[in-house]
């Protein structure tokens, strides 16, 4: 009996100089099957469509549960996770691509430094470390930390980036995540005591003002982050700022 | 210059409601008098003419803020990659047709300008009615400042719409949302006002 086979079109890429070419393989189906799975079938028998061996397609995948952000790939034009795609759910064939806004390592492995990068520009962290014992911070009221949880739930994934129509190469647009990250770490009761340093790092080229209001991130943010509502909050902040530095304020710190 | 594109994007934000907004709004106002004749318009043209300080006014409430926003603008039109065809979502098609349209009013606004104030400016034109009806008397023309005052009341309608979110007084996703009705409100009736005074000409 013959096997069920599921057709993967794939765009491939072997380093990051080399152009991207496209290459097809079939694979055994076998039920509930994600994107993650099918392409450990390819990595178990390299065998393309045309019955040629072939290197193994590479990907970066970790968690497996959605929640690390490392499998984001171009699934039939629609950026997302690996490990939450499931064949069942797509339409065949299935084409997978690295996302473009990013540099290619290989095949679909993709480098998400700049991501990184930007939370460090915007200070995406609490520093809770002093020369002596700071003590317990102030206490965050419970209602806030489960609104506060919902922006932390950001995984560096890079989808919000890939759908952004001003986050390419011609723009050094820092993009939705880190603004999201801003407001979160603005919203703890201890970071909030950073809050200026933050607004300021958005402040400076290829930050808040980038934005162009398309919105496409709130539409494809996988954890349903309200990424528009934080940049119009930040907007609100930034400009608030800005005029705290022009014109000095007696609570500017 | 480092570290002034917050600065200018948000001078440009600003400038595109105030004045440019206010601007067209009343420019498109003055033009309705056409629809009651000739007379009714001449008589509201020449007082628009004759203000006090008419070059200042011109200078620091049309032609520079237009000046500063068109250059910024084509930039910012230049920086984008589009993508409706891939995420066809509403707000990214608004998006696209901001920039769009901005480059479709910046042609009209070029040429309007030059047909109009600067002949009148050089002393090859009178500003009256008839300088309009003539302009207007070739379908042609006539159809480029109909797909021109579009373009232009549409840009500043959805400009409208950004300027509240840029300025955070609209943050929300209800409070957006209210916000696109009322600027499609917004873009209705000045849409309504400019084409029915392109008519009256015809």
């Amino acid at each position: 009996m013959a096997e069920e086979k599921i057709t993967l079109i794939i765009t491939r890429q072997d380093s990051p100089e080399s152009d991207s070419y496209q290459e097809t393989f079939k694979v055994n189906y076998r039920k509930n099957m994600n994107i993650i799975s099918a392409l450990m079938e390819i990595q178990k028998n390299p065998v393309n469509a045309n019955g040629e061996n072939r290197p193994p397609v590479t990907w970066e995948s970790n968690c497996l549960e959605e929640v690390c952000g490392a499998c984001s790939m171009v699934i039939n034009g629609e950026p997302r996770q690996a490990c939450s795609t499931l064949v069942d759910k797509l339409e065949q064939p299935i084409t997978i691509e690295p996302m473009s806004t990013f540099p290619v390592v290989r095949d679909l492995v993709i480098d998400r430094s700049r991501m990184f990068d930007s939370l460090k520009k915007v200070k995406a962290w609490i520093p809770i470390d002093g020369t002596y014992d700071l003590g317990p911070g102030p206490r965050m009221p419970e209602k806030k930390r489960q609104w506060a949880y919902e922006l932390s739930k950001c995984m560096t994934c890079g989808v919000c980036l890939e759908a952004c129509p001003n986050v390419n190469s011609k723009s050094d647009f820092i993009g939705p995540a880190p603004l999201s990250q801003v407001r979160l770490f603005n919203a703890h009761p201890t970071g909030e005591m950073h809050k200026s340093d933050r607004l300021n790092a958005l402040m400076e080229d290829g930050g808040i003002s980038g934005c162009g209001n398309s919105q496409n991130c709130v539409q494809v943010c996988p954890k349903g982050i309200p990424l528009t509502t934080s940049i119009a909050a930040l907007n609100r902040d930034t400009n608030l700022q800005s005029f705290k530095n022009f014109f000095g304020s007696d609570n500017n710190y | 210059m480092e570290n002034r594109e917050f600065f200018y994007r948000r001078l440009h934000s600003l400038l595109g409601v105030v004045p440019i907004g206010l601007f067209l709004v009343q420019h498109l106002i003055i033009n309705h008098f056409a629809v009651y004749g000739p007379e009714s318009f001449n008589k509201a043209a020449h007082f628009m003419e004759s203000l006090p300080f008419r070059y200042a006014l011109e200078l620091f409430v049309i032609f520079l803020p237009i000046l500063f926003h068109a250059v910024l603008g084509v930039y910012i039109v230049f920086v984008a990659k589009n993508n409706v065809k891939r995420y066809g979502f509403f707000r990214n098609w608004m998006f696209f047709l901001q920039r769009i349209t901005g480059i479709i009013t910046l042609v009209f606004i070029v040429w309007h300008v030059w047909q109009t104030r600067v002949q009148i400016g050089l002393g090859n034109e009178e500003l009256d009615f008839s300088l309009m009806e003539s302009i207007l008397a070739s379908p042609a023309m006539f159809w480029f400042y109909v797909i021109g005052v579009v373009s232009t009341t549409f840009h500043f309608a959805n400009g409208l719409w950004s300027f509240l979110v840029s300025w955070g007084i609209t943050v929300t996703p209800r409070s957006q949302k209210i916000a696109t009705y009322a600027t499609l409100i917004v873009f209705l009736a000045v849409t309504y006002i400019g084409i029915r005074a392109l008519f009256a000409f015809v």
